[in-house]
């Protein structure tokens, strides 16, 4: 039975981490489903939303149409819209509904985004005309309790209650196959004709010498501080640690950012990533690229990290360590060979297009077994399982158009095809770029940085994909995406009026600069002997 | 007066001999090496070598220099790399016919933990490659200097340098082997390519060059479509040795454009970012541009002048991205000459008559910043000089001017192999 283990004792709260709430049962507890937030009334709303206490399983009734296990985005979603189209479903969840999007994701992590931009935005006040505060002091605690507010509020919908009013069955418990078409979870066993495997995915921590020794942050328990860590070392140039490192960094304290890789965000083009590299330095982060943590230990109550680029070997001394080194796939524990299901313990369950795994009676989506791990890709992938799952459907996951965005400032975002994806695949490819210095709303705003880079195959205005770095890119790519998932190109776009002055002109600046490639110095010559009249 | 006819013939010939009289100020007699700059304790650069043994023709030609002296100093390095530790030691000057990036003037011995540096080797062969292809003559001297720069070249082992990877790496130290980085998006690099695609004992393998043109991004960027590349010198550098004109590899042909005529999009757009001047940095304008690698003001002056700004010291400026601290060169801009001669004038002429401070011994300082000006309102100038900045400029200046260096390398074998294989096709090959 679920009960919240709230409150911390006095010494641990004196002793070497002061700024973490509760730290001795993270770590005891770091892949239980106890939360070690403070008991505040957010976090009581939240809690009772999302795991009540007291909660107890309901009698199975007989066979499911679908078992979910799992219930973060991909789970939730499936739930819902299956229990809607008449389906019986049971949703199994060993933890938190809402999964990581809401209790330790996006959610929170947006939530602290916006004040650290706040921060900043105080501070840069004179570049606004503004005065600057006097005195800009950073409420960490504050902070924090507006992100739990947030995230008791999102919660809300993600709730227990409506998964019972939409007709779900609801399990807190363990989920185990005990064969190619029954499970158990918490004693009980349940029978399916279909299942959906939604567990999602946990930080990868198992690659630096010592890191296991030692008290270190991820993004579990990270929205958990109560004080701002004076000294932070974020390890991993990936999404989650350039956000957070950004937002850390924007509070006060003295961050750090070693990226193995030459830039960050390894995925994205090399422009996209070396602005994200300069903000990050206007910012104050100390960016070291090429780097590797190779060990970590703890001396007189402060972490020591050893990085080495290339040959050169620095010992830094933080007080709190992130990693972001990626995510592992929560493939174990479900005695998943008893139910014949492939999996991989690095890429997740293997599944075919149509998400089906090994097993035909069971699917897969979500983080557990696709490359790119988002909430929005967990919840197209949740669809597509419902209607081929139950519905005989034939949806592939390969025809989604998925884009995503990493909310630094500027936030960089893409959807479709690289360049580099284009030319080897022998597709011709011409990029039509405008600076964000060229967007009148953006000198407006004083958002500059940035660009919006939409590919086309060479010679025609088929939209192969973009790349947007601005303030708002996050926004700005889901015009792109429609445009590519209609079939717009970008004579189309050229056509569809912007409202003026806003940030997303810049897309219809690209197709004006398209159009204007249309003219050749024929059609010109053409034009001209017209106007002669 | 125009700002154009202030650069008349005489004046850039004035400002050719002026950067060529780095190479004799900069130069180690016994050994041959040239300093990477004209500071205190300034490291050899093997880059500025190759520069310099480029210049010696063009010396040669314009009666700066005997030809036997020219002979002497060039078969004076050309030794000392032969001869030189290639153990690949700390210590060691080269490995498997690569060179550490500095060496020490005096030893040649690796020094700053340089890596061993494929592009500065590149650079240095072309060079020598270019003064094989000048001395020509029957003699001794001449002979023994092909046969040195024909051992120097055949023994690199280029294909070593692509580490197991599709592309070539960008360096590699003793200390933890290659560089886990390799040559992404257009650059200078295509010398690189084409030397070691060229090579008849350790070439790239066939695939290489195709897979480091598959990082190309073609833009469409304040209306010109080109081939990105931020900071200029990577428009100029495989230019100074060979003649693009024409001639077109598979990504060129396929837009219709070659990368003589890309790095002439590339001065209008450098322009076009000039004169938006998003930063609203002093002097900037469609007459005085030149955003590239360069020295620049540190924050050690910014914190002097207790003002809220970055700035970059010695880093690979370029447009429209960044980084972009208000700092300026003018070599870049006059090393554009032989692409867009009418813009690139007028820009020059432009640039020295309002900064003429950038100009020391009549030498071009490595970048000048008008927005930090001095008291005297005077833009803040970098000291000394770098090799690499005069090199290019005087080879940039003599392909303008007579295309010496262009031609030389026309009939370089080893050129027209590598340029064939990595598939270029058209013009002059």
């Amino acid at each position: 039975m679920f009960t919240p283990v709230y409150g911390v004792p006095d010494s641990e709260a004196a002793g070497f981490s002061r700024f973490l709430y509760s730290r001795i049962a993270t770590m005891q507890q770091r892949n239980a489903f106890y939360s070690t937030a403070p008991p505040d009334a957010h976090d009581r709303e939240r809690l009772d939303n999302v795991h009540p206490t007291g909660w107890r399983n309901p009698q199975p009734a007989g066979r499911y149409n679908l078992v979910v296990v799992g219930a973060g985005t991909a789970g939730l979603v499936a739930a819902h819209a299956a229990s809607a189209l008449g389906a019986k479903v049971a949703l199994i969840e060993r933890d938190l509904l809402g999964g990581d999007c809401l209790n330790v994701g996006c959610v929170p992590s947006k939530a602290i985004i916006r004040t650290a931009r706040l921060y900043a935005e105080m501070r840069n006040a004179e570049q606004y005309g503004a005065q600057i505060p006097s005195d800009i002091r950073v409420d960490f605690a504050a902070v924090m309790e507006r992100m739990r507010g947030i995230r008791a509020r999102i919660s809300r919908s993600d709730s227990v209650r409506r998964l019972i009013a939409a007709g779900v069955d609801v399990f807190f418990g363990q989920a185990y196959f005990t064969g190619t078409d029954t499970l158990t979870v918490d004693g009980t066993k349940l029978r399916f004709k279909k299942a959906l495997i939604a567990t999602g995915a946990r930080p990868n921590t198992t690659c630096i010498p010592g890191l296991v020794k030692t008290d270190y942050l991820t993004n579990e328990n990270i929205f958990d501080l109560t004080e701002l860590p004076r000294r932070l070392l974020v390890i991993g140039g990936g999404p989650l640690g350039c956000e957070l490192a950004q937002a850390f960094c924007r509070f006060g304290a003295q961050t750090i950012i070693a990226q193995e890789k030459p830039l960050f965000l390894p995925k994205e083009e090399r422009d996209a990533a070396q602005l994200l590299s300069d903000a990050f330095a206007r910012d104050g982060i100390e960016v070291r690229l090429n780097t590797r943590a190779v060990n970590i230990r703890v001396e007189g109550g402060q972490k020591l990290v050893d990085l080495v680029s290339d040959d050169y070997s620095t010992t830094v001394a933080v007080d709190a360590i992130l990693v972001g080194t990626g995510r592992v796939p929560n493939v174990d524990g479900l005695n998943l060979e008893a139910a014949g299901v492939d999996f991989d313990t690095v890429t997740g369950i293997r599944v075919d297009d149509f998400l089906c795994s090994s097993n035909r009676r069971i699917y897969a989506a979500g983080d557990a077994c696709l490359e790119h791990k988002f909430t929005h890709t967990a919840d197209a992938s949740a669809r597509i399982v419902v209607q081929n799952a139950l519905f005989l459907g034939r949806q592939r996951l390969s025809a989604l158009t998925i884009p995503w965005c990493t909310y630094t400032d500027p936030a960089i975002a893409h959807v479709g095809l690289y360049v580099r994806q284009a030319r080897e695949r022998d597709i011709p490819v011409k990029t039509f770029t405008i600076p964000m210095h060229d967007v009148d709303r953006a000198i407006a705003d004083d958002e500059e940085v940035g660009f919006v880079k939409i590919h086309v195959k060479e010679r025609t205005d088929r939209i192969l994909g973009a790349t947007i770095v601005a303030r708002h890119a996050g926004d700005m790519i889901n015009e792109i995406t429609l445009a590519m998932v209609a079939g717009i190109g970008l004579r189309t776009l050229a056509h569809v009026i912007h409202a003026y002055p806003t940030q997303a002109e810049a897309i219809k600046k690209a197709a004006d600069a398209y159009n204007r490639t249309r003219l050749t110095p024929r059609i010109q010559w053409l034009l001209r002997r017209w106007l002669t009249w | 007066m125009s700002s154009e006819s202030l650069i008349n013939e005489q004046s850039l010939d004035r400002l050719q001999r002026a950067a060529f009289g780095y190479f004799l100020q900069a130069i180690n007699q016994a050994n041959g090496l040239i300093a990477d700059n004209s500071r205190e304790n300034s490291p050899a650069s093997i880059a500025a070598v190759g520069f310099a043994l480029s210049a010696y023709p063009v010396a040669v030609e314009r009666g700066w220099m005997t030809r036997a002296d020219a002979v002497k100093r060039s078969l004076s390095v050309l030794h000392f790399f032969r001869d030189s530790d290639q153990s690949g030691s700390p210590e060691a000057t080269g490995f498997k016919g690569f060179y550490y990036h500095f060496l020490d003037m005096h030893t040649g011995a690796r020094v700053w933990r340089s890596e061993l540096s494929t592009i500065d080797s590149a650079l240095l062969l072309a060079g020598a490659l270019t003064a094989s292809m000048y001395f020509t003559a029957n003699t001794p001297e001449e002979t023994e200097l092909r046969e040195l720069v024909e051992t120097l070249y055949l023994r690199v082992d280029w294909r070593w340098s692509q580490g197991g990877a599709a592309t070539i790496r960008q360096g590699w130290k003793p200390e933890c082997g290659f560089l886990h980085y390799g040559w992404e998006g257009y650059n200078e690099s295509i010398i690189l390519y084409v030397l070691a695609m060229g090579s008849p004992t350790h070439p790239l393998k066939d695939d290489s060059y195709k897979a480091w043109t598959a990082t190309y991004q073609w833009e469409h960027l304040y209306g010109y479509d080109y081939l990105y590349a931020g900071p200029l010198f990577m428009h100029q550098f495989s230019h100074a040795w060979i003649d693009f004109r024409g001639i077109r590899d598979r990504f060129m042909r396929e837009k219709r454009c070659d990368y003589f005529e890309n790095s002439r999009r590339a001065i209008e757009v450098q322009r076009e970012y000039a004169r938006r001047n998003p930063h609203r940095f002093a002097g900037y304008g469609e007459n005085c541009w030149g955003l590239t690698a360069c020295d620049g003001p540190s924050n050690l002056l910014l914190e002097l002048a207790d003002e809220r700004r970055r700035l970059f010291g010695y880093a690979a400026r370029g447009v429209p991205y960044g980084p972009d601290d208000g700092t300026l060169s003018g070599w870049a801009a006059l090393a554009s000459l032989p692409f867009a001669p009418e813009i690139v004038l007028c820009a020059v002429g432009n640039m020295l008559q309002r900064y003429p401070e950038m100009l020391t011994a009549q030498q071009y300082s490595s970048s000048f910043n008008p927005t930090l000006a001095a008291a005297h309102s005077s833009a803040w100038v970098s000291n000394g000089h770098f090799g690499l900045d005069q090199g290019i400029v005087v080879l940039m200046i003599e392909n303008h001017r007579s295309q010496l260096i262009w031609r030389l390398m026309r009939d370089c074998p080893y050129v027209h192999a590598g340029l064939r294989r990595a598939g270029f096709r058209g013009g002059w090959l």
